[in-house]
Formats: C-alpha cells, structure tokens, sequence
C-alpha cells in the first residue's frame, strides 16, 4: 500500500472512534509489555548490559556495512546461491519478478517480510500474473482484506475473531457455508488447511530475513507458525528480500540479537522455529530449494547511513517501541499511513519515503522518550526523530504559517523586557475572556488546545514583576 | 562555594505567566534548604522552537540563558522539561560552537530540577507543611527520563502533615502534553490525558500533583472541559505549604 501519511491528523482522530481497533488497543499492555517484562526480568543478564552488546554488534556491522555485504554475497555464491542489489523499490520488483518469471513461477508463497510490504511487492506481482500468498497467519488474514499491517510483528492485531471469521467465509467459498467458526482453533485449522494446498502448489517461496550472517552466507528468520520453512523449503525457488542493513559478521553475533529480539517482540525465550538459510539444497540434504535468491534492498538505507541519524539502521524490527508508545496505544499502526507506525516508523519513514509524504510522523509523539529505555538496540528515537523536525522546519515542508509565527515568537523571547511585556498584554487578554471564571474556553489562536480542552487563565501580575515589586 | 549557595531560579514561562506561586513555592523551599534565591530577568529556555524543529531559534534562546545564568552556583528549574532543555539539550545544540558548546556544558552541570535538588545536593529529607488530601503523583517524562527524578518528590511529600500520596497505577506512561504535540494532534493527546485522569481517579485521589506546569495546564484544562471532580496542583505549591489557594484552573483571585 503507497506511503502517504499527509492525512495523519484525520486517521488519527477515526482510530480514536474505532470501537474494534481500540477493543485491540486495549490488549497491548498484557499481549506485549508485561510478556516482554516478565521475560527480560527473567533473564540472568541484566537488559542494560545485553542490549548494550546488541547495539555495539549492530554499530559496528554499520560501519563496515560495505564489506560485511561483499563477503556475505561470497558466501552466497561460494553456496550455490545468488545475491541482487536493487538500489530502490522499483528496482527491488523487477528484479523479483525476473528471478519468479525466469524460473517458470505463477503461485509464490511469502512469509512474513516488512520489507515487501516496504517496496509494495503483491501489487506489482499481480499486475505481472503472479499470485503472491501470505502463508503468516496474520498476514494472510489481512492479504484477503486488502490491508496494509497495523503492526510490524502482529501484522492483524487490529482484528477480532469476528472480523477474521468474516474474511474466510468471504476467501474460502469452495466449503461447506455450514461449518463453525466461532472460535480460535476452528479459524486456525481452515487457515492450515487451505495455506497447506498453497505450500504445495507453490513454486517459488519468498522470505524476509531478520538477520544476514557475512561469515556464512546465511540469511535467518523466525517464526512461531512453521510457515516460514515451508515457505522457503518445498518450492523450487527461493528468494530471501531484505534489506541492507542487516547483515551482521558472525553467527555469534546473532545469538545476542536473537536473546534480544524474541524477548522484546512478544515475551519468548526463542521463538518456535529459528531457520538458518544458506543457499539451494545441497547433495546431502533431504530437501530446500533447487534455485536460492537474496534481493538486497537499500531504498534509502545507504542515504541514512551516511546521515547524522543512522542509528536508525540499528533496528532489529521487535515492535517494543510501538508497544510501548502512548501514541501508537492510542491509535494504532493504521492511521500513521506508513510502512512502519510508530516511533520507529517516525525515525525511518522520512527516510524511505521522504518528507513530503511523512512530514506527521516525526511530529506525532509527545517526546516522552518511553520507547529508548526499551528499544533492544538503544536506538535514540527521540533524537531521530527531533532531527526530522528540523528537516521539516528548515526545508519548510510542509509550507506552513506556524513556523513564521514561531520565528516572531522567538524573535520577541530573545528580549526578555519585550517579552514579559507582550506576555502581560496576552495574559491581560486572556483574563478578560475568561471574566470572572477560572479559565478560558477558547482563544483565535491555538486552536488545538483548546478543541479538547480548557486553559487555567493566567494570573493578574506574572511572577517575575511580583518578585521585582517584593519588599 | 560560600556557605549558601547562590542559585538562579529559572520560573519557567508558564509559572511566570500562568501560576506565579510555583515561583514563590520554590523560592521559599529553595531558602528553607539553605540557599539565597535570585531571579534574573529572563524569558523562554527555547523548548518550543526546540521542539518544532527550529534548532537556530532554540540555539539562541539557550545562550540568552547561559549568558544570564552562568554566574550562579546553581540554576534550578521548577520543571523536568525546561530543566531537561538546559541539561540534556543545550550541550548538543550548541555541540559545534566552540565558544558556547564548553558555557553549555559548564551550566548544564550546575542546573537541577527543583526537587531533586533539595533532596539530592541540598540534603533537605523533609518539609513543615499542611495539606489535607488524598494525592496521586505523576511524574513527567521529562522528570523521569531526562532529569531521572523520581523518589525526590515523594520523599518530601510523605513528610507533608494530612498528605496521602499514591502512585499511578500506569506511572511511566506519558500524560499527552508533548508541548506544540498537544495542539496539532489535539484528540490523541486528549486520549492520553483521559486515559491518565482515570488512572489518578482509580487510586481514589481527589488531588492530581506534578512537578511540571505543562502536564499540569494540559490536565487541569481536560479535567475542566470534562468536569471531572480533580484538583491540579504543582507539588511544590504543596511542600511550601501554599495549597491553601484555588488549584490550577479552578474560580477565584489568582
């Protein structure tokens, strides 16, 4: 689904009024935060200091992203296998599609992959003949609904078993119209039966990676469905889509990364499958893929790395920061209009998709600084996201009259006497508004504050001019 | 250091303008802990051009600052998130200015958030003070997080006769002011704040205390629109025994 978060502030106010997504919402708090507690407190390690090795490994693979990418594709084809470079999204897609048209392709399965939702992949697939199926259950649910992910690791969380019932009734016509589907095993069986026949029929199989091993060539995912390795296993072809960011040097490495992010995502030790992928199945095995693929995307990822803010590289895609964020809580993952919601969207969307389209995003946060105490690899959020601001404010985009306001504001602050004049004038203006009551109801400028809410009306002589007149 | 200590009260603009007894407030607990108090003449620290992006603004709002408070023992601040832009922000706006950048550094290493403080450099584990209600504390994320305040004001309030002060059950959760946050996305940040009154109402609280005006105007103002029965006062209106007056927001001379 095309990026375009322009329309934030009106997405944001119809999640408010979302009886279904704020039903979900409402699950946050038990479904994430206190399985990630629970689940760090019961760690020998302390968080701080395993997290502070997750951010040195990740540091220190970006700065020397360049060969650690060179050697990872060395080991690829040493394997038999065969890496891509695709600079941008458009890039990313064609190549895909050659690779599935070269090797005879019509029905590809996918698990779960944020980056192809990034370069928008199924559409593009599509309108070439191809019929992509999500085969991660949430996933798959909100392919039928034709639905972006409301979140980076519960891509339907949004949803109620309802809503998910709904959409199989409506995808799986060939059944029985009599069958039950009132509850949870009853969905999830239909879903393994139908994904089933498509793991079967498949001939080519599309994965994201979480991480990119150099020394190896192994490229890593986990799941907790097992479609990821019936994914990548039965087709004929294999293509892992990833982005450029993350390879990592060695296999040790991964283990911390791995402690990290399973913990931080849903509260799990491990998750149910880790799949290590090397390359095509090789003579001793028992089966894998005949042709084994790595599309590696930048789309932006190289300009954020030679950017003062590529930190943001760091991710490991867990979601804490979003489970976390008093926003994201509030309006969940579809109103941000973006790839990735949240803090961490806020961080990366401007630099994938550009200002133009998610100037909202960087501003969208109370700067409450919740999400770096728990980000895995200390990604200063706040920072990043501060950054986009000044971009958006020196760049002007958007086109805006509050900034001049501000300008003049700040013009005037710069002189404290000017100031406490001007400050005396408008809080004389206030208290006539506000007559003989406590407060001000609303004013012509600030619009917002006074949309939800009342202000205090100011005191009769500021502080500063009592002091000075203090015996 | 002389016996007391000289320290520069930055009131912050919204005490200034809004709630001038937090200065007071703070002026008086600031001498019952020992120190002689001044107010220099001053404006904004910057934090909303800061915030907006507008980081030249901000940069020359903070050395109008250090240039008016570098002359001080200490600079205390009756705010986590003005103290938090002196503090944390000011040494990185002003990183690559040779002649600011070290002046940042030097004041951000003498700037306190007001009760931490009292309770950290000054010593003061108590105050003589009356108030009968039943509180909830929110911290500020600022407090918390950038001034890493926490204990402080709770340790002093325990010490307030007729006081009861409970946690919020959600306390590290962000009340939805945010500064400019709270007027662009007006109904998210008023979500947050209601979502934080039914967290200060559940503790059984009749009385909501912060350490920031912000969060403070941002509540009293929602508590108001919503009628809700809460009173909003700054905390050290509280611990300087001034919680005789209207509280924030409420009918009467101010």
């Amino acid at each position: 689904m095309t990026t375009d978060a322009t329309a934030f502030p009106q997405e944001a106010r119809a999640a408010l009024t979302n009886v279904r997504l704020q039903g979900a919402l409402n699950h946050l708090k038990e479904g994430f935060q206190v399985k990630r507690a629970k689940a760090f407190d019961a760690y020998p390690i302390p968080f701080e200091s395993l997290r502070e090795q997750g951010r040195a490994i990740k540091e220190s693979a970006l700065s020397r992203l360049d060969e650690l990418l060179l050697q990872f594709e060395a080991k690829v084809t040493a394997n038999g296998g065969k890496v891509h470079w695709a600079r941008d999204a458009a890039e990313a897609r064609d190549v895909i599609t050659r690779i599935l048209k070269d090797s005879g392709a019509k029905t590809v399965t996918k698990g779960k992959s944020m980056v192809t939702e990034e370069i928008e992949l199924n559409p593009h697939l599509i309108a070439n003949g191809l019929t992509p199926v999500e085969t991660d259950l949430g996933e798959y649910i909100i392919q039928l609904r034709n639905e972006r992910p409301s979140h980076i690791v519960a891509p339907a969380f949004h949803l109620r078993r309802t809503d998910v019932e709904e959409s199989f009734r409506e995808a799986h016509q060939a059944l029985p119209s009599s069958r039950v589907l009132d509850n949870r095993p009853a969905l999830v069986s239909e879903a393994r039966g139908i994904l089933r026949r498509h793991f079967e029929a498949a001939d080519a199989g599309i994965t994201g990676a979480n991480f990119l091993v150099a020394e190896t060539g192994t490229a890593i995912i986990v799941t907790n469905e097992g479609n990821g390795d019936l994914t990548r296993l039965l087709p004929r072809t294999h293509i892992v889509v990833t982005g450029i960011e993350k390879v990592v040097p060695r296999l040790e490495d991964v283990s911390i990364l791995l402690r990290l992010l399973t913990r931080s995502a849903t509260g799990q030790e491990i998750t149910s499958y880790v799949s290590f992928m090397s390359g095509p199945k090789q003579a001793d095995d028992a089966d894998g893929p005949q042709n084994f693929h790595v599309v590696l995307v930048d789309n932006g990822r190289s300009a954020l790395l030679g950017s003062p803010v590529r930190e943001v590289l760091q991710c490991i895609r867990c979601g804490a920061c979003m489970n976390h964020c008093p926003v994201y809580g509030a309006i969940g993952g579809h109103a941000y209009g973006a790839t990735y919601p949240g803090p961490l969207g806020a961080a990366l969307d401007p630099g994938l998709d550009g200002l133009a389209k998610t100037y909202h995003l960087p501003f969208a946060s109370s700067f409450c600084g919740r999400c770096e105490t728990v980000c895995p690899v200390k990604i200063p959020l706040t920072k990043i996201m501060r950054f986009w601001r000044n971009e958006s404010f020196s760049r002007g985009i958007p086109a805006s009259s509050f900034n001049r306001g501000l300008k003049l504001w700040a013009w005037a602050a710069r002189r404290p006497a000017l100031y406490r004049t001007f400050a005396s004038l408008a809080a004389r203006v206030m208290r006539m508004i506000a007559g003989k009551s406590g407060r001000v109801r609303s004013l012509p400028f600030l619009t917002g504050w006074f949309i939800v809410r009342d202000l205090a009306k100011p005191a009769s002589e500021s502080f500063q001019s009592q002091w000075r007149r203090r015996p | 250091m002389s016996e007391r200590p000289r320290v520069g009260l930055l009131v912050t603009c919204l005490a200034d303008m809004f709630r001038p007894q937090v200065g007071f407030a703070a002026v008086r607990l600031l001498e019952q802990a020992g120190c002689d108090v001044d107010v220099p003449e001053q404006s904004c620290c910057g934090q909303p051009a800061y915030n907006a992006g507008d980081a030249k603004d901000a940069a020359a709002l903070a050395r109008n600052v250090i240039a008016t408070f570098e002359r001080y023992d200490y600079v205390v601040v009756p705010s986590g998130s003005c103290g938090g832009m002196v503090k944390q922000h000011y040494p990185k706006l002003l990183a690559d200015d040779s002649k600011w950048g070290p002046r940042a550094e030097a004041l951000a290493e003498k700037t306190h958030e007001l009760f931490s403080f009292l309770v950290n450099v000054r010593g003061m584990k108590s105050v003589q003070a009356t108030c009968s209600a039943n509180a909830a504390y929110h911290d500020s994320c600022s407090s918390l997080r950038e001034m890493g305040v926490g204990p402080e004001p709770r340790l002093l309030l325990k010490s307030v006769d007729g006081l009861s002060v409970r946690d919020l059950a959600e306390k590290e959760t962000c009340c939805g002011f945010g500064g400019f946050f709270s007027v662009k996305y007006p109904e998210v940040s008023a979500r947050m704040a209601d979502d934080k009154i039914a967290d200060a109402k559940k503790t059984g609280a009749d009385t909501l205390l912060a350490g920031d005006l912000g969060c403070l105007l941002h509540l009293a103002g929602r508590i108001s629109r919503k009628g809700e029965p809460l009173r909003v006062r700054h905390a050290a209106e509280v611990l300087a025994g001034m919680a005789d007056t209207p509280a924030i927001g409420e009918d009467g001379k101010s």
